[in-house]
């Protein structure tokens, strides 16, 4: 028992750079932008964050910090394919790689330093009165880092936004039909924008939970493909965030569950289990896209430029 | 908003060759400029920066013949990426595909190598071939058979193919004579492309390949139809194309030219097979496809100045003591630029007075 709540609480720990990447990338593709950056988004969060973090000690300012970052990626993103329509899946790959050099020329200097100990106590393990005590659900969900909790509520939040307010509704709108939306006197390319950035600042967040809290250090190419795996995730989730949160946790464990499995003494090579990961996305994709469904569908206009004269 | 005059983008009839292409020379000289408020801020002077690059890629014979030797994996990588993207078919994973193909050269180099040379090339560009073009067959059945999104499974695969790699590089393949050095044991003799012109064999792959695919991509049947998948699936519903069958075989085609591409690299530049064989030429094709607007004779020349400025890169590098992810920095501001001009390519704009706008709406 005690095994399967440790199990547990490091799934969702090691799940949740991935709900924050996912959110992100689930929002912008809401406006019907398929940002495929979000790995190089990642990386620019992770390294700004860690940065104001090492230098100025205050969580506000190294979480802000990350968000920016990741916002600033996905603004260059946002203006190539938005207001000049290029095309998506190369921007998006052209932002993961000038994410990644950005990442590796300015933390240089950082590679291999820790995260600074007043971020380190802010993010250490809280438990919520009342909840925390729930046998079994308190020790896996409530005894976790503030950075944690943020997530929970992120995916709570954005779920509201998306299902219960208009704003919310008429996002969607944009991402089904934006000609039908610019009819009804939505602002397309404002709302474009505005959740491009969103998720961009959502992704840096997930690089910042990497290298302030889950490692909590800075090393080169701290994301490892996660933010690969977090598009993914979208599909995974049929751009939902309550089921982002399942689905990250889950992946969470795939992550781990390598280190786990040799403890108990079984033999299977390392890269294998690191197979692991991949093979369930592959697997996840392919059960989805074969049980097709209409809710199940992405936003109809994702990936496609909207240009109105074309309507 | 009451606005009396506003600025309307038209999307242009038919661009003409020479202004596009003067456009797109216009990007690349503001992304130099803007690349050179990077090197100034590195406190550099970007004159010497550039001319220090063109050196370090053209300025000797040695140094030319290593830009060379950069160019040929992406040149053929980058017309197999081409063929799937000219269908709308987001082929990314040419890393893993280059590393299977480079995988399954290699067992017959190590394992079943009693062969004369010529034979046994030949059975190594056939096995990578197919080794990568079954590899990346699998993302094409699923993307045929249910819509399954390919950008992400063949991304995945890119991380299975190099684990794959990796294991056997440090399991079963790892040369015991290496002490305890993880690697796989160097090709014998007959199993290494020979050189032509003190550059081996695989420039002259290279050029008959552009050849090949622009002939196969502009003038016939198979190449037109996969382009009319691309323009709409609708389209090649009605025209009666079997898609299912256009897609596997496009796909087929496309991951058999990276799998090559891993035969290349590991029997001409690295002697073996290990998991540095595909130094990110599947990424960095994608590019090059891109940049050459899918051509293939553009492929050529895109690639030849891509792996100028990698070779210039890494040569500024010992040069200036610049880091290697400045030069990356510089390609993704390069890059940046380019896909921004190509709205320019496309779009004019028109000053016209709103009423006129509102009023030809209402005509529409």
């Amino acid at each position: 028992m005690e095994a399967v709540i440790s199990f547990l609480h490091a799934a969702i720990v090691a799940g949740t750079p991935l709900l924050f990447a996912t959110l992100g990338e689930i929002i912008t593709e809401r406006s019907g932008n398929l940002n495929l950056g979000v790995e190089g988004m990642m990386l620019m969060g992770a390294v700004i964050g860690f940065m104001v973090g090492l230098n100025t000690e205050s969580t506000t300012l190294a979480l802000l910090a990350a968000m920016i970052a990741g916002a600033g990626g996905a603004l260059i993103f946002a203006f190539l394919t938005i207001t000049l329509r290029a095309n998506q899946v190369v921007s998006g790959l052209t932002l993961t790689i000038f994410g990644t050099g950005f990442a590796d020329f300015v933390g240089q200097d950082l590679i291999g330093q820790i995260a600074p100990e007043s971020l380190r106590l802010f993010f250490r393990p809280y438990t919520i009165p009342l909840l925390g005590d729930i046998p079994f659900i308190g020790p896996v969900l409530f005894r976790q880092d503030a950075f944690v909790y943020l997530g929970y509520a992120a995916s709570i939040l954005l779920g509201l936004y998306l299902y219960k307010t208009s704003t919310g509704m008429n996002l969607r709108a944009v991402g089904e039909n934006p000609g039908a939306a610019d009819a009804a006197g939505i602002n397309v390319t404002l709302y474009k924008y505005l959740h491009t950035l969103l998720g961009g600042a959502l992704c840096g967040l997930g690089g910042a939970y990497l290298s302030l809290v889950y490692v909590p250090a800075l090393q080169e190419g701290v994301t490892a493909g996660r933010g690969w795996i977090a598009v993914a995730l979208v599909i995974f989730a049929t751009w939902n965030p309550y089921k982002a949160l399942f689905g990250a946790y889950l992946f969470g464990g795939l992550d781990i569950i390598g280190f786990r499995i040799q403890n108990l003494g079984i033999d299977v090579s390392q890269y294998f289990i690191d197979m692991l990961p991949y093979l369930v996305t592959i697997t996840v994709l392919v059960v989805v896209s074969m049980r097709k469904s209409r809710e199940k569908a992405g936003p109809k206009a994702c990936g496609i430029p909207y240009f109105r004269e074309e309507r | 908003m009451i606005m009396p005059i506003t600025i309307r983008a038209i999307k242009k009839s038919e661009p003409g060759r020479m202004k596009a292409a003067s456009i797109r020379i216009g990007a690349i000289i503001l992304a130099l400029v803007a690349s050179s408020l990077f090197i100034l801020l590195l406190s550099l002077n970007p004159a010497d920066v550039y001319i220090k690059m063109i050196q370090g890629a053209f300025g000797t014979a040695y140094r030319i013949k290593e830009t060379i030797v950069k160019a040929i994996p992406l040149v053929i990588t980058s017309l197999g990426i081409a063929i799937a993207f000219k269908m709308q078919f987001w082929n990314i994973g040419g890393e893993g595909q280059i590393a299977i193909g480079s995988f399954a050269a290699s067992y017959f180099a190590l394992y079943m190598n009693d062969m004369p040379m010529p034979l046994m090339l030949t059975v190594m560009i056939l096995a990578g071939m197919l080794a990568g073009g079954l590899w990346a067959l699998i993302p094409a059945f699923f993307k045929a058979q249910w819509g399954t999104n390919e950008t992400i499974v063949t991304l995945m695969m890119n991380y299975i193919a190099l684990k794959w790699v990796m294991f056997l590089q440090y399991g079963p393949w790892r040369d015991p004579k290496s002490l305890g050095f993880p690697k796989i044991a160097n090709f014998p003799q007959n199993a290494v492309l020979p050189k032509l012109l003190g550059v081996h064999v695989g420039w002259v792959i290279a050029l008959i390949l552009v050849v090949v695919v622009y002939i196969f991509i502009n003038h016939t049947k198979k190449g037109y139809e996969i382009a009319v998948i691309g323009e709409s699936m609708n389209t090649a519903r009605y025209a009666g194309i079997n898609i299912k069958k256009t897609i596997l075989i496009a796909i087929m085609l496309s991951g058999g030219l990276c799998g090559l591409v891993g035969m290349i690299q590991a029997s001409a530049v690295n002697y073996t097979l290990s998991v540095e064989i595909t130094g990110g030429v599947g990424y960095t094709a994608i590019i090059t496809a891109w940049l050459a607007a899918l051509s293939a004779p553009l492929i050529l020349i895109v690639s030849i100045l891509f792996a100028a400025l990698l070779e210039g890169g890494s040569y500024i590098q010992t040069v200036f003591g610049i880091p290697q992810a400045a030069a990356e920095i510089l390609q993704g501001i390069i890059l940046f630029f380019v896909l921004g001009s190509e709205f320019f390519v496309r779009y004019k704009f028109v000053i016209v007075k709103k009423h006129s706008a509102i009023a030809e709406k209402g005509a529409d």
